[in-house]
C-alpha cells in the first residue's frame, strides 16, 4: 500500500541543519497494524506527518496504492488528505464552537457533500463510537475521553483506508485510554491501517508491528 | 464546498464571539449610519432647494438686457446697451411655443395708505405674471389685459401688504401711495411664503408701464417667458435670440433658461452631498481598520484549527473564502445595521424637526452598503490570505 524509499527530511536550525528523517525507507502493507516508537526529536511525528501529506520530504519517494505523492500539487495533496487519511491527535482538535454533529460533519462539507445526507453520515459515525446522545454537545461539555471518540469518528466519516494516531491517548486516563484504543483496533480489524505513534511501550507492543526510531532513522523494525 | 456551509460557518463562528463581532460591526454601523444621515439630510437641503426654484413653474425662460460677460454682470447697469422694451416682451409673445411674456421692472419704494406705510418690494409687471409664475389670487383680481401705455393706476397687493396695511378693512376699491402716485387696489395674492429669504407676499405688483415711470427707467430688467410644456426649449432659445437680434441689431441681450440654472444648482448641491457622504465615508475606513484587526486577531487565535482543516483536506481557497466570508459578513451585517440605523434616525428627526428637509438618497445607501461589503472584503483578504498559506504541520503544532 505504502513504500518510502529514502526519505529525508531535513530543518535548519540557526546554522545547523537537523535531519528530522534520514533515509527512511518502509514498506507498509494494507490493514497492518503499526506502532513508532522512540524517544522525543527521533522523527517519529515527522514521519506521521510525511505520511499524512502534512509535510513533504526534501529528498526520496513516497508511492501510495502506486502513486507518487511528492510531486502532487499543494491543491491535490489536500484531496489526498480529505479522501485517503484519518488524522487522530493528542489534543483531539475539535473546532470548540462546533457541536459534536457539527465537527463531524467538517470533512463531509469540504466535499460539498448535501446536508440531508451528511446527517445520516454523522448519526452513523457518532452511533460507531457510541455517542449517538452527545451530537448537540460542544466539545467543552463532553469528557476528553468523549472528545478523543469524537475525533476517531470524524477521521473515518470519510472511511478512508490509512488512520494516523499521534499519541491518541496521551491526554486521557488507563480507562479512556484502553477503551480508545480498543475502538482503534476494531477499526482496524475491519481492514484499515492504523500507525499509532506513542511513547506507551505497552500500547506500542499491541500493534503488530513495532517501529523504532533514533535520530531519524529507523533502527528496529519488527512484526 | 457549498455556499451554505461557508455562510453557516461564518455565521457559527460569529455568534461564538457575540461581544467582540458587535463591536467590530458596530465600527462599519456607525459609518455606514452617518453616510446614510448625512446624505438623507443633504439630499433634504438638495429637495428643497431645487422646490423653492421650480416653484415659479419649470418651462420659464428669462430674457436680460445686457450681454453677460464671464463673471455674470448684466449690461443693464453698464448701460452701453439698448434697452429691453415694452414692445420688445409683447413681440416675444407672438413667437411659436410662447403661452406668456411677462415684462417686468422692479425696486423699494414705501407703500403708503392713511397713516400706515412700508418699504416693501414693488413689481411692475402684465396681467400675465400670475399664470407665468403660478401664483393665485386670493380677493378680487390680478392686472388687467391693457396697453401698456394706457395702463391705469392699479395694484394688487401680496398677502403681507394686506395685514400689514389692511389689518381689519378689505382693501379692495381702496387707495394705496407709492411713491408720489396713488394706486387702487384690485385684489390680493394668495399666501406663497418665503424664497431664499425674499418674502413673496410682501410685494406690490403695478402695471410695468407705471412702475418703469415710477423707477425712472428705460429698460425692462427681464422678460420671463413661459413656453408650452413638451415644447423643445432649445429651439425656442434660438428663436428668441434670433427675434431680438433681429429687433437690436446685435446680441445685447441674455437668455436665462430654468434648466440652466437647475443644472447649476444641481451641480453645486451634488457636490455638497458628495462632500458630506465623503465625510461620512471617513467612519467607514476606520470600520474597516477594525475589521482588519479583529480578523488578524481570530487568524492568530485560530492557527491550531486552520491546520485542523487542512488536515481534513480543506484547501487553500476553501480556508481563504471561510475567513473572507467572516469578515464580509460582520460588514454586511454592520452595514444593513448602520442602514436601518441611519433611516431610522432620519425618518425620527423629519418627525421630530418636520421644517428639517429629509430626503433619503438611496443611491447613496446603496452604494454605502456595497462599499461596507468591500470594505469587509478587503480588510478580511490580507488576515485570510495569511491563514490560508500556513504550513499545516505549522499551524498544528501552533500553541
Amino acid at each position: 500500500m505504502i513504500k518510502l524509499r529514502d526519505i529525508c527530511r531535513n530543518f535548519q536550525v540557526g546554522d545547523e541543519t537537523v535531519h528530522a528523517l534520514d533515509q527512511v525507507t518502509l514498506d507498509i502493507a494494507a490493514g497492518d497494524y503499526i506502532s513508532v516508537m522512540g524517544p522525543s526529536g527521533s522523527g517519529k511525528s515527522t514521519l506521521l506527518n510525511m505520511l499524512g501529506l502534512l509535510d513533504m520530504p526534501n529528498s526520496g519517494s513516497y508511492l501510495f496504492e502506486n502513486k507518487e505523492l511528492t510531486k502532487l500539487s499543494e491543491e491535490k495533496r489536500a484531496r489526498f488528505r480529505r479522501e485517503k487519511i484519518g488524522f487522530i491527535f493528542q489534543s483531539f482538535h475539535l473546532v470548540p464552537r462546533l457541536t459534536a454533529a457539527g465537527n463531524l460533519e467538517l470533512p463531509l462539507m469540504l466535499t460539498g457533500m448535501l446536508p440531508a445526507k451528511r446527517r445520516v453520515l454523522v448519526q452513523e459515525a457518532l452511533a460507531s463510537v457510541g455517542l449517538e446522545d452527545r451530537a448537540h454537545h460542544l466539545p467543552k461539555q463532553l469528557s476528553g475521553g468523549q472528545q478523543q471518540r469524537v475525533a476517531i469518528a470524524r477521521a473515518m466519516i470519510m472511511k478512508p483506508p490509512l488512520l494516523l494516531a499521534d499519541e491518541p491517548t496521551g491526554n486521557l486516563d488507563t480507562h479512556s485510554g484502553d477503551e480508545i484504543i480498543k475502538t482503534l483496533e476494531v477499526l482496524n480489524q475491519t481492514g484499515i491501517t492504523l500507525i499509532v505513534v506513542t511513547h506507551d511501550l505497552e500500547l506500542g507492543q499491541r500493534a503488530g508491528r513495532t517501529i523504532q526510531m533514533v535520530d531519524g532513522k529507523v533502527v528496529h523494525d519488527e512484526s | 464546498m457549498r455556499s451554505a456551509d461557508y455562510m453557516r460557518l461564518a455565521a457559527t463562528s460569529l455568534k461564538f464571539n457575540k461581544m467582540r463581532s458587535f463591536l467590530t460591526a458596530l465600527g462599519i454601523t456607525v459609518g455606514i449610519a452617518a453616510v446614510v444621515l448625512l446624505t438623507s439630510l443633504g439630499g433634504g437641503v438638495q429637495q428643497y432647494m431645487l422646490g423653492q426654484f421650480t416653484q415659479f413653474g419649470a418651462h420659464i425662460i428669462a430674457v436680460n438686457p445686457g450681454k453677460t460677460s464671464t463673471i455674470g454682470l448684466s449690461g443693464a447697469i453698464i448701460s452701453n446697451v439698448r434697452p429691453l422694451t415694452l414692445d420688445d416682451a409683447a413681440s416675444l409673445e407672438q413667437l411659436n411655443g410662447v403661452l406668456t411674456a411677462v415684462p417686468i421692472v422692479q425696486g423699494n419704494l414705501p407703500v403708503e395708505t392713511g397713516n400706515r406705510s412700508r418699504w416693501t418690494m414693488v413689481l411692475g409687471v402684465n396681467h400675465q405674471a400670475p399664470q407665468t409664475w403660478q401664483f393665485k389670487i386670493a380677493q378680487g383680481q390680478f392686472l388687467p389685459d391693457e396697453p401698456a401705455e394706457q395702463a391705469r393706476n392699479l395694484s394688487v397687493i401680496g398677502h403681507k401688504i394686506k395685514t400689514e396695511l389692511f389689518p381689519d378693512t378689505n382693501p379692495l376699491g381702496k387707495r394705496i401711495r407709492i411713491g408720489q402716485e396713488r394706486y387702487r387696489v384690485i385684489g390680493v395674492m394668495e399666501e406663497k411664503g418665503q424664497i431664499l429669504g425674499i418674502d413673496l407676499d410682501d410685494a406690490v405688483y403695478i402695471p410695468a408701464h407705471r412702475g418703469m415711470a415710477l423707477f425712472n427707467r428705460e429698460s425692462l430688467m427681464e422678460v420671463d417667458i413661459l413656453y408650452r410644456a413638451g415644447w423643445n426649449e432649445d429651439k425656442l432659445v434660438k428663436a428668441i435670440k434670433k427675434h431680438l437680434i433681429r429687433r437690436h441689431g446685435a446680441e445685447d441681450f441674455t437668455i436665462n433658461t430654468q434648466s440652466d440654472m437647475l443644472g447649476t444648482l444641481g451641480s453645486i448641491l451634488n457636490i455638497l452631498t458628495a462632500v458630506v457622504a465623503g465625510l461620512g465615508s471617513i467612519s467607514l475606513v476606520v470600520g474597516g481598520v477594525g475589521i482588519f484587526t479583529i480578523m488578524s486577531i481570530a487568524v492568530n487565535e485560530r492557527i491550531r484549527e486552520i491546520g485542523l482543516l487542512r488536515a481534513l483536506g480543506a484547501s487553500r481557497t476553501q480556508v481563504t473564502l471561510m475567513f473572507l466570508l467572516e469578515a464580509t459578513f460582520l460588514s454586511g451585517l454592520g452595514g444593513i445595521a448602520g442602514m436601518l440605523t441611519g433611516l431610522g434616525v432620519a425618518w425620527l428627526l423629519h418627525a421630530f424637526i418636520p421644517a428639517l428637509p429629509v430626503n433619503v438618497e438611496w443611491n447613496y445607501v446603496l452604494l454605502a452598503e456595497v462599499i461596507a461589503i468591500f470594505t469587509g472584503i478587503i480588510a478580511g483578504l490580507l488576515p485570510a490570505r495569511r491563514a490560508a498559506a500556513l504550513p499545516p504541520v505549522d499551524a498544528l503544532r501552533s500553541e
